[in-house]
């Protein structure tokens, strides 16, 4: 029987054949932490033997949940980081100011690349299944053993297949998609599994949407999201990426576990109501006013994200009652959002621009919701208490319909009103 | 680790996830004793003074869904739960806990909150003391149990590393 890609990539990296439900011990290619999951990754790395050095050209280090520094506490966090990279010379360490988002940067900065093994100790790991990595998270004492000995004990997942043909209507995306799945297979739908996309809506879309697909695997309770990778990777690719690399593609008779098709023609924009990810209802049928409108994360703050927000709001201004904040995902995005003049436009739209960070998505800081107050986001989660106050509330969406929203006042179907 | 264990259950629904465990605010500290505080904090706040050492949760489907946040099983931990027995655990949460040697169960359990349990770990049991019923659980796989049974994944690294250096010695 052939192999999936999970299975290949895990094979490889292990240096045995792998199979879907083996516990194997694989060589990884990559480990990253940010600000909140470093300190304890640090702290047992320092309780190894004082001899141990970690393997520096592994392992990325980038501040992102809670920068700039939100308190003193989050600033020795930071500060912890900081003195790790510095006493062992890890030159991956993007400080404040010349990183961003740690799972957009890691792609930006060429460490992703197809066929790579990378962990990281963020659930958002997944995103880099976009680019035909096998990519994971995982937590903070098993990134400081692969620090230390360059390798992590894996399951071995089976892989769903899901494939997805047809033409998606105007202001429907990859965000839309990822929100149709989960709303179908629910936030355990896809447990420990890979989810594998196909079809020629998913050949068609752009790699930003691609990432907002792989990057809420995890909602489904995936283990990876991955999409196979083509021009569009390997054009993004060149003149970016960090070594070599060589794609890997599923076989055609490889086993999937579940195979699961939709019509792209019946996925609208989505919204995802509290408290699960899996609560989607069309745009169209959310009728609920909002208090703030937020754009970003590692889910949708790149360019394409912002440009499709720009082209909505530009020569109009947000409703007076709503805030919305709009924060690129890294410096890379924020410089290139400048030139294109997209700023100015969030600006004249009575917008909140932010530098690169997590911020609220996580409700760590920079915009978080009182008793009461509604947020239509373009961010991954809505659990209680998610972005504030346990009686707030978050609707996660496409970026056309948070600008869309901000503008109304109340969650819209883009489509209904521009 | 130990190969009884005995608690009052404490009870949870499907999809308990890390925010609800341990929120956001409270991530800048890796102290167990000091996140055991703050958990539960928004959903549950009387948890910190209900919980006694010992205890065990007894959840529903898909339990520690969500972020991949260490500080959620450490914060367990702290408080003095001794395990942890759902229908399905979230897999980070379930990495996180194997890792850190928090015991983890996947059982359907039946139990009412207060219900004193006896779970037989090598025996893979779980007894209700008030319903005199016992569930069956598969243990986990074997190179599981030997990182718990270590005392976590960073003891079975200094074994690899004793192991490197010795040879490196030769």
């Amino acid at each position: 029987m052939g192999k999936t890609i999970s299975e290949k990539i895990i094979g490889n990296k292990a240096g045995v054949n792998a199979e879907a439900g083996q516990i194997v011990e694989a060589n990884v290619d990559y480990v990253m932490v940010n600000d909140v999951t470093g300190l304890p990754a640090f702290e047992q790395f320092e309780k190894l033997p004082k001899s141990t050095k970690p393997l520096r050209e592994k392992i990325v280090l980038i501040p992102d949940h809670y920068v700039p520094n939100k308190d003193v506490a989050s600033a020795e966090q930071a500060k912890r980081m900081r003195d790790f990279a510095k006493k062992y010379e890890i030159e991956n360490y993007f400080e404040v100011g010349r990183g961003g988002v740690c799972h957009q940067l890691m792609i930006e900065k060429g460490f992703v690349a197809p066929g790579r093994l990378i962990v990281g100790a963020d659930s958002h790991t997944c995103s880099y299944g976009a680019l035909g990595a096998f990519s994971t998270g995982i937590g903070s004492t098993e990134a400081a053993a692969v620090m230390a000995i360059g390798k992590l004990w894996l399951k071995v997942p089976d892989s769903i297949k899901i494939t997805v043909n047809g033409k998606l209507d105007n202001y429907v995306y990859g965000k839309d998609i990822i929100l149709h799945v989960i709303g179908d297979i629910g936030v355990e739908g896809a447990l420990y599994q890979t989810m594998e996309y196909y079809g020629n809506t998913i050949e068609n879309l752009t790699l930003s949407d691609r990432i907002s697909i792989s990057n809420m695997a995890i909602e489904a309770g995936g283990k990876a999201g991955i999409i196979p990778p083509d021009d569009k990777v390997f054009e993004y690719l060149q003149n970016r990426v960090r070594g070599s690399y060589n794609p890997v593609y599923s076989d055609n008779d490889a086993y999937y576990i579940e195979e699961l098709e939709y019509d792209a023609v019946d996925i609208p924009p989505t919204v995802a109501k509290p408290f699960l990810p899996s609560n989607t209802a069309p745009a169209s049928e959310v009728d609920v006013k909002i208090d703030q409108a937020y754009l970003g994360s590692c889910t949708n703050g790149r360019i394409e994200d912002l440009r499709i927000a720009a082209e909505i709001l530009k020569g109009r201004k947000i409703n007076s009652e709503v805030r919305m904040l709009v924060v690129p995902a890294t410096k890379e995005i924020f410089n290139q959002a400048l030139k294109e003049g997209l700023i100015d436009i969030f600006e004249k739209a009575d917008c909140f621009v932010s530098g690169p960070t997590c911020g609220a998505c996580l409700g760590g800081y920079m915009g978080i919701l009182a008793d009461g107050e509604k947020c239509v986001a373009t961010t991954n989660r809505n659990f209680i208490g998610r972005m504030g106050h346990k009686n707030s509330e978050v609707y996660l969406a496409n970026p056309a319909v948070v600008a869309a929203s901000a503008l109304e006042g109340r969650i819209v179907d883009p489509r209904e009103v521009l | 680790m130990e190969e009884i264990l005995e608690g009052r259950a404490i009870k949870f629904g499907d999809n308990v996830d890390t925010d609800q465990i341990i929120p956001a605010e409270f991530l800048v500290t890796g102290d167990p004793k000091e996140l055991a505080k703050n958990a539960f904090i928004k959903v549950r706040p009387e948890f910190k003074n209900i919980v006694r050492d010992g205890d065990i949760i007894v959840a529903g489907r898909n339990f520690g869904c969500g972020s991949s946040r260490e500080h959620a099983p450490r914060a367990l931990m702290g408080a003095g739960i001794s395990c942890v027995i759902a229908k399905s655990f979230a897999r980070i949460f379930f990495r996180n806990s194997i890792n850190l040697g928090l015991t983890l169960i996947e059982c359907d359990v039946r139990a009412n909150e207060g219900d004193e349990l006896i779970v037989d770990l090598k025996g893979g049991t779980i007894k209700n003391k008030r319903s005199s019923e016992v569930f069956e659980f598969k243990p986990l796989p074997a190179f599981l149990i030997k990182i718990v049974e270590k005392g976590g994944l960073m003891e079975y690294v200094k074994e690899v590393l004793n192991e490197k250096n010795s040879h490196n010695a030769r």
